[in-house]
């Protein structure tokens, strides 16, 4: 140890809003002064709009200040920053900031709290306790854990994810695989990219233990491109633990084998769709493939493969260490457990919030989110990514739950929220579905290859106004056509924010283009 | 096992005739004999192509077939699929723009607009002078501070016209 310890995040979010410049300033500052610091590069706490953070170790906890500016650094010093001590942007105990406070961070529980570079951080914070339990189980009960904690895939499916491991478990093959889905391709969402770049080694210990439950040998993270700063996270953690023996030929000297290795997706977002994900990573065009058969039975290499998402492996070891109660025991319904709530767009308090299922979006809006950035209403929020349904005011009070959520013809997939004020135009933002899913169709199937290029044009006739009611009906055909007749979820669901848009907003489909230039 | 085992037996293999530089061919050949024994290798091809020359050459694409004991077809197939990859070199720097609806919320359509005035160019374009070429993307992961930008893989968060300006500023005194 030397000196105080001050922590500045590395996240890729704090970085864009100049956290490594902050970083250096306090450095430089410190140095200036003959004072000994030891800086810490954490993870995210989350609180997006308050970064850069820095945060200062005292006796009595960690005290935050932000957002800060390099030039702010010096005025900090002088305010008594290494003492925790007032000043315009002290925010008081991090712990203790309402937002952070209220959240029950299991899976993000060490995210913004530790080292993400460090191994033996993680272990000082209960690390790998997850991991030491499994490995005395037989991998029937590890599944049985799995499954009785109620977890479901929070990539956006939300299948039961012991039911999949159970399927890899039963299926005989010499080679099997886990597969963690990291092409976090959905708009409003990062909570993938804050695990992996603010705890790596619990997304490792997760697919350690998968890989142990379904007798799988050889892991992949398929990484999204878009993220280097996670691939340098990951790369470090893994080598972190294979050489310190938690990967490797012999796991902890238990003679099980792991080895894992980050794989780079090149920009397709239909590659988080799991069967175009493995055909990518088998190195082919990432085109969706026909199921059955599951990839649980033949998947990667046409190998029996777990696929799950970073979320949902990431909330793994806390199951085994705490048991399939303790988790089971948040959330409501069929829905177990946590969701990390990602509050995005035109938001004035933007971040992670890790809480049950059954927190309302209201809640989530104007409890944590203090309403829009701009200071206009809230008029629409889109929740579940691009293929997420527009929510009107009116279904505000409706809880996070998968069940719930889907009675209302929505989907909260993998847990993102983005906030459009009134000046949004709904008409437009059905169109941009339609014209995402030409962009990103992989072809395979008609009615998304050729449908969402139709959609766009008729949603162009409607809103030009020639002959509407027929382009309404025509544009609802469509729709319908896309949700029976896709292979996949991302024809699927595209009609799911079109139509949506179209039930909600009515108003902003009605009027003629040049009208609405004018009003 | 097969096709390829059995490909791997005939002894003849001829180079594909190829118009790459020497160096840029020894680039292909070293990234193809680092990689192909890895399981699926053509991601990762590709990718360490891209690294390595900024773009993946037209006539690259021959040469990792024949290395890969694969059709030209296939690669081709892939290359052309994936978004990243690039066909034409790019300019010195590579800004992309976020286009999904968290940016959007906060001003991305106006800051799409406005970068394609100021530069001159249109999404997939190099300017004039080959410094920077902008494409558009969809989604950088940091949607509550947007709009977002990436820079030479620098992501830059909160970005109005203005900074936007700037970031291409600071890119140009780089080079």
């Amino acid at each position: 140890m030397s000196g105080t310890r001050i922590f500045v995040s590395r996240d890729a979010s704090a970085q864009a809003v100049g956290a490594n410049e902050v970083a250096n300033a306090l450095s430089r500052e410190a140095a200036k002064r003959g004072i000994t610091i030891e800086l810490v590069r954490n993870g995210s706490r989350g609180l997006l709009w308050l970064e850069p953070l820095v945060e200062v170790a005292t006796d009595a906890g960690r005290v935050a200040y932000g957002p800060v500016t390099p030039d702010q650094v010096p005025g900090l010093f002088d305010a008594g920053l290494m003492r925790g001590e007032p000043h315009a942007l002290y925010l008081g105990f991090t712990e203790a900031i309402p937002y952070f406070k209220s959240q029950e961070r299991l899976t993000f529980a060490r995210v913004g709290l530790t080292d993400p570079r460090s191994l033996q951080d993680y272990l000082d914070h209960e690390g790998y306790r997850g991991l030491n339990a499994a490995l005395a189980l037989e991998p029937a009960a590890i599944v049985a854990k799995v499954t009785a904690s109620g977890l479901r895939g929070r990539g956006g499916a939300a299948f039961p994810a012991g039911i999949k491991w159970k399927t890899v478990l039963a299926t005989p093959a010499e080679q099997k695989y886990v597969v963690c889905n990291a092409d976090e391709g959905d708009s409003g969402t990062y909570s993938d990219r804050m695990i992996m770049e603010g705890d790596p080694f619990v997304l490792i210990e997760g697919m350690t233990i998968a890989g142990l439950a379904a007798g799988a040998t050889r892991g992949f993270i398929y990484l999204r491109w878009e993220y280097p700063q996670a691939k340098i996270a990951l790369d470090a953690a893994i080598a972190a633990a294979t050489e310190a023996g938690y990967l490797g030929e012999n796991i902890l000297g238990s003679g099980k084998a792991f080895s894992l290795e980050v794989r780079l997706g090149a920009g397709a977002y239909i590659c988080g769709e799991e069967t175009s994900l493995l055909e990518s990573l088998e190195g082919k065009r990432g085109q969706i493939r026909y199921k059955p058969p599951l990839p649980a039975v033949a998947g990667l290499f046409a190998k029996p493969t777990v696929v799950n998402n970073v979320i949902t492996l990431a909330s793994v070891p806390i199951i085994l260490d705490r048991g399939a109660e303790y988790y089971r025991n948040y959330g409501l319904g069929r829905s177990r457990g946590t969701l990390p709530i990602q509050l995005t767009g035109n938001i004035k308090r933007g971040g992670l919030i890790e809480k049950a299922f059954g927190i309302t979006l209201r809640e989530l809006l104007y409890d944590y989110g203090g309403g829009s950035l701009s200071g206009r209403p809230i008029r629409a929020v889109q929740v579940g990514g691009p293929l997420g349904a527009y929510l009107p005011e009116s279904q505000f009070d409706t809880p996070i739950d998968y069940e719930e959520f889907a009675k209302i013809g929505a989907m909260l997939g993998h847990g993102g929220i983005v906030v459009f004020d009134d000046t949004v135009d709904m008409a437009a933002q059905a169109r941009y579905a339609m014209e995402f899913c030409a962009i990103e169709s992989c072809g395979k199937c008609t009615p998304c290859r050729i449908g969402s290029t139709r959609g766009v044009e008729v949603i162009d006739r409607l809103i030009a106004g020639r002959d509407p009611d027929r382009q309404e009906a025509l544009l609802r055909d469509l729709c319908n056509t896309m949700t029976y007749g896709s292979l996949c979820a991302l024809g699927g669901l595209t009609p799911y924010p079109v139509i949506s848009a179209l039930n909600h907003f009515h108003q902003d489909f009605a009027k003629p283009a040049a009208v609405k230039a004018v009003g | 096992m097969s096709r390829k085992s059995a490909l791997r037996g005939i002894p003849i293999k001829t180079e594909p005739a190829c118009s790459l530089t020497k160096t840029e061919r020894d680039t292909v050949l070293a990234v193809c004999a680092r990689l192909k024994a890895a399981a699926g290798p053509l991601l990762p091809i590709l990718h360490g192509v891209q690294a390595a020359l900024g773009y993946v050459p037209k006539d690259a694409v021959p040469l990792i077939a024949s290395e890969l004991n694969v059709t030209r077809a296939e690669v081709h197939g892939v290359l052309s699929f994936y978004h990243y990859f690039r066909a034409e070199p790019p300019g010195r720097h590579v800004v992309h723009i976020c286009r999904a609806e968290a940016c959007q919320s906060v001003g991305a359509v106006a800051l799409e607009a406005h970068a394609k005035k100021s530069l001159g160019i249109d999404f997939h374009q190099t300017t004039s002078d080959g410094a920077v070429s902008l494409e558009p993307v969809y989604c950088l992961g940091n949607c509550s501070l947007g709009p977002s930008v990436m820079v030479d893989q620098r992501l830059q968060g909160k970005v109005s016209p203005e900074r936007f300006d700037e970031l291409i500023a600071q890119a140009r005194s780089r080079s």
